[in-house]
């Protein structure tokens, strides 16, 4: 089976007309494209979401600082406010959140993680399949196996669109991670391939215009808190595809409407530090805290 | 690409396009020139490269690759003092360049024995690469391949003659990606070509010793 990842239409018609899921037919097309077994390429994806386990450990850490002092603890915050208080959205989204801030926590302190896709959006796919497995009895071989469903719509992304904040600022890395999300959970929850297209078009429609401004050009704020936000929205464009509340633009067209999107924002809000909270009186001064008084660059 | 390049590269954070992927762009240049260590790095970046480098640890990253590491290793964090305790004398500097994408990095080597090199690419998201530019030629790869570069007279016959010969020599090796520069009709011009499989002892010699092949290079996968 030939696989293009060229459109998102294409891998959802080929898993219906296999009868299989998404997850299934991208493992066995990787397997032969890698020149590898089916076995190779799952038990490869598997070190990656030990390394994404490992993450959200080592991110939970309340003491954990980044790298530049500006951040840490988010993840240890949540994740005692989500055991001790519930939060509004209930304890099992509020953990959620928690695990996706502190992959991201790790992150910023130069630990290790697995960029999905990007480093920028490392808590998203994580904190939703970590989660899943943690806290609602999904087999760890099913969230594995997800993530061929998300790594084969990334693909289609990163082909048609980006998956790159300098390009598409932060919908194309933390827009994608969450549509990506999405798309993973229906498959663990038992949707049908159509439904993950679904997910990944409200996801997407969802963070349109979403800017990068890293403040102090760090990956670190907004970006932390991002990948909270992006969980939130994973989960509700999964439970919208679901519940049958499908999209109104198919999923393709919403994917090519964020390249045009991507195209037209300024510079000044892809990557670069320019605008947005990165340009806010407090965003200068923490940069400035970080690095000093530096000469104009 | 593969499912990999998008769950993937396991990586030290934080910026898979200003870290991972810069790391991965240094190490092309240490493959450039075999492995060596150079005595003196320029690094010159352009866009969102050099306006966030220092907060993304991207100077760190780049001089990491040049040294030979790879994107998952943690010794990232400190490599600005193992290339001072090599003797690598590093600069970066930043420019505008034009056309050229957001992440990108011009990175000039020069060696003990007074050998040069120059190779420029951006890194294009997700920890990914593009190589553009090998001293002065025009490229196209992202080093996934085992790739071979080879600067020869444009003169008819010469890509017939490389093509021929790889497969006269190693006729299980498979090309997948063959791209041709040249920098002016009847100059100097290179070719890139992209491998399946590890590349054949001896590849290099046999290709320097065809006529009008200049030179010839190996850069390994990454």
């Amino acid at each position: 089976m030939k696989l293009q990842y060229e459109s998102i239409a294409e891998i959802v018609e080929a898993a219906e007309k296999a009868g299989k899921k998404i997850s299934e037919i991208v493992l066995q097309e990787q397997a032969v494209a890698l020149e590898q077994t089916a076995e190779e390429v799952r038990s490869r994806m598997e070190k990656s979401f030990d390394v994404m386990c490992e993450a959200v450990k080592t991110g939970l850490d309340p003491n954990l600082k980044s790298m530049s002092g500006l951040t840490g603890g988010e993840g240890g915050a949540m994740m005692k406010y989500a055991t001790e208080n519930g939060g509004i959205a209930g304890t099992f989204m509020t953990k959620v959140m928690a695990r996706a801030l502190a992959v991201s926590n790790c992150n910023a302190s130069m630990g290790k993680i697995v960029a999905t896709p990007t480093a920028g959006s490392c808590g998203i796919l994580p904190g939703c399949l970590v989660s899943m497995c943690e806290d609602r009895g999904v087999a760890k071989a099913d969230a594995v196996m997800a993530c061929f469903t998300a790594g084969a719509f990334g693909m289609v992304i990163a082909k048609n669109a980006s998956i790159a904040g300098a390009e598409g600022g932060c919908q194309a890395e933390c827009g994608s991670a969450a549509g990506m999300a999405a798309a993973a959970l229906v498959e663990v929850m038992g949707g049908t391939p159509k439904m993950c297209g679904d997910a990944l078009a409200i996801a997407i429609a969802n963070q349109l215009g979403l800017a990068c401004d890293p403040v102090a050009g760090l990956v670190e704020i907004p970006c932390i808190k991002r990948n909270a936000s992006g969980v939130m929205i994973a989960v509700s464009s999964a439970d919208m595809a679901l519940a049958g509340v499908a999209p109104k633009i198919p999923v393709d067209e919403c994917i090519l409407a964020m390249r045009e999107v991507g195209h037209s924002l300024p510079e000044a809000l892809k990557e670069t530090a320019g605008g947005g909270l990165a340009a806010t009186p407090t965003g200068r001064a923490l940069k400035e805290r970080v690095f000093g008084k530096v000469k104009e660059e | 690409m593969n499912v990999f390049d998008i769950i993937g590269p396991i990586m030290i954070g934080p910026s898979s396009s200003h870290t991972a992927g810069a790391v991965r762009l240094g190490h092309i240049a240490n493959k450039v020139c075999d492995g060596r260590t150079p005595k003196e790095v320029e690094i010159t970046l352009s866009g969102s490269f050099a306006r966030t480098y220092r907060g993304h640890g991207t100077d760190r990253a780049l001089l990491a690759g040049i040294m030979g590491y790879h994107s998952y290793d943690p010794e990232i964090r400190d490599a600005l003092e193992i290339a001072e305790e090599r003797g690598i004398h590093y600069t970066f500097l930043k420019e505008d360049i034009p056309g050229a994408h957001p992440n990108t990095a011009r990175i000039h080597c020069i060696y003990e024995d007074g050998e040069e090199s120059v190779v420029e690419g951006a890194s294009v998201g997700g920890g990914n690469i593009r190589v553009d530019l090998v001293n002065g030629m025009h490229v196209d790869f992202n080093g996934e391949f085992n790739t071979v570069l080879i600067l020869h007279q444009d003169l008819p016959g010469v890509i017939a003659d490389v093509t021929n010969y790889m497969r006269l020599v190693y006729p299980d090796v498979n090309i997948c990606n063959f791209h041709l520069s040249r920098k002016e009709k009847g100059g100097e011009a290179l070719m890139t070509i992209e491998m399946e499989g590890p590349p054949p002892e001896g590849l290099t010699d046999g290709l320097r010793r065809l006529n009008n092949v200049i030179n010839a290079l190996i850069i390994r996968k990454i």
